[in-house]
């Protein structure tokens, strides 16, 4: 099944995990499941019309999905992708 | 027609003359280059030592802060001698110690839009070394506005980034991150912590990418982003590619000046005294040590993480951390009253906000957290 990568700075919303086994067939299913099985991660992540916020990409094989498919970018059963969102930290 | 070198200036940089993608041309062209490092912080610090001790004729400081003793466990341009100083004096006294053959212009006040444009002119290569979301906006327009390359970093607990973001070539920080993160929702290294060494790796990389850049060799980190986590000692490089609808460096801008960045970020438009929820919900510490002598039945809400506890602890406190607060919002009894603390006030503000939209009336909040109960009340607590 898909891995979701959680990056330190969101850990706290999905119980401390570095990866979460997700389902779905496309980026966005696995980010549904992954708000199903965290429902208060989600007001964080999504704007109230269901887009997802501006400060966070989800990386697949080192390429951003905006730039492939987006929301809808195939997914395989052994793919991980990463969660990456603004820090600033310095 | 570039600076010639002194006998001393050949001896000390002998090492890179040594290196053919520097050379004496090399050398020259960093001695007639500039760089304006904007915070003297965790990431700063390293940065500008690395680019002294290079030989970066040219070194812009910009700080409005003072050194504080909890800064040197990773601000490494710093030391115990100069706790108080403030920290552009303090850092432009060491990169003079480390090579006094260079300028450095220190610029004691907060990087703003209405300063930015002036203090930055000068200079051929932007670093951004900040703390907060809107400065990193406000870096980031500037340089895609004046066509200047923007070496970023920036550091959370056992992560940092990295990129070069140079609009002429590829994407802006914007193209990235079109928009902050909720204000709350990522919390600050003074909250959250972060391992000193961290601000060094990535601080270092970005000199390394300041330094490539004035010299014009080898590959930028242009449309690249370096995502490393110091504890797996994991790097990994993602694409970035230029945002076509970007709202800085796209085709068509819709911000052709600088902004307020602060109102951008959602930072409110009236700024909080440092630890203050404002007057309407504060209680201080001699306050609350009054109302807690005289036999109130306030319970204390602790919102740290557990292993803050064992550094400080009040008497009595319940910990619930804030990331919990929302689940466990009906272990609270809304009739009781309800004194909220953290470490210094910022994530008991949140706590009180979201208290307060769950319908909670009866709460009040420790202005400066249990660092102010240490300094006013218990001075034997340690101060973190």
């Amino acid at each position: 099944m898909p891995v979701i990568r959680i990056p330190n700075p969101l850990r706290s919303y999905v119980n401390g995990q570095a990866e979460v086994v997700v389902q779905g067939a496309t980026v966005g299913e696995a980010m549904e499941d992954l708000m199903r099985q965290f429902p208060a991660f989600r007001p964080h992540l999504y704007k109230q019309d269901g887009s997802l916020r501006a400060f966070v990409n989800l990386f697949l094989d080192g390429r951003n999905v905006r730039d492939l498919e987006g929301l809808e970018t195939a997914l395989g059963p052994d793919d991980t992708f990463n969660l990456v969102p603004s820090i600033a930290g310095g | 027609m570039l600076p010639e070198l002194s006998r001393e200036e050949i001896l000390r940089y002998s090492r890179h003359l040594l290196v053919p993608e520097v050379g004496l041309d090399g050398q020259r062209k960093l001695k007639a280059s500039s760089v304006l490092v904007i915070g003297t912080g965790g990431l700063g610090s390293p940065v500008a030592l690395y680019l002294a001790a290079a030989g970066v004729g040219r070194i812009g400081l910009v700080d409005y802060d003072v050194v504080d003793s909890s800064n040197l466990q990773r601000q490494v341009a710093h030391g115990t001698s100069t706790v108080g100083q403030r920290k552009v004096e303090s850092a432009r006294a060491r990169l003079l110690d480390l090579n006094p053959a260079i300028q450095v212009d220190a610029f004691d006040e907060s990087f703003t839009s209405a300063n930015a444009m002036q203090i930055a002119a000068p200079f051929d290569v932007i670093v951004d070394g900040t703390d907060n979301f809107p400065t990193r906006y406000l870096i980031n327009d500037l340089c895609v506005l004046t066509g200047k390359p923007n070496v970023y970093g920036a550091v959370f607990r056992f992560d940092g980034q990295a990129s070069v973001f140079d609009a002429r070539i590829g994407p802006c920080y914007r193209c990235l991150f079109p928009e902050p993160p909720p204000p709350g929702l990522v919390p600050s290294c003074a909250d959250a912590g972060v391992l000193g060494v961290l601000p060094g790796t990535i601080g270092t990389i970005q000199a390394t990418e300041a330094i490539k850049l004035l010299l014009g060799i080898g590959s930028s980190l242009a449309g690249r982003l370096l995502l490393y986590n110091a504890l797996d000692m994991s790097f990994e490089f993602v694409t970035l590619k230029k945002n076509p609808n970007c709202k800085v460096c796209g085709p068509r801008p819709e911000v052709t000046a600088l902004i307020d960045y602060d109102e951008f970020c959602g930072v409110p438009g009236i700024v909080h005294e440092e630890g203050s929820a404002g007057a309407e919900w504060d209680i201080t510490a001699g306050e609350l040590s009054r109302r807690l002598g005289g036999g109130d039945p306030l319970l204390l809400l602790d919102v740290r993480e557990p292993h803050e506890l064992e550094i400080s602890h009040l008497e009595g406190a319940r910990n619930i951390p804030l990331g919990e607060l929302a689940a466990r919002l009906s272990d609270l009894d809304s009739a009781q009253e309800i004194v909220l603390f953290c470490k210094m006030g910022s994530r008991s503000r949140r706590a009180l906000e979201l208290l307060v939209s769950a319908g909670f009336r009866k709460v009040k909040h420790l202005k400066g957290g249990i660092n102010a109960w240490a300094k006013e009340v218990d001075t034997n607590l340690p101060v973190y």
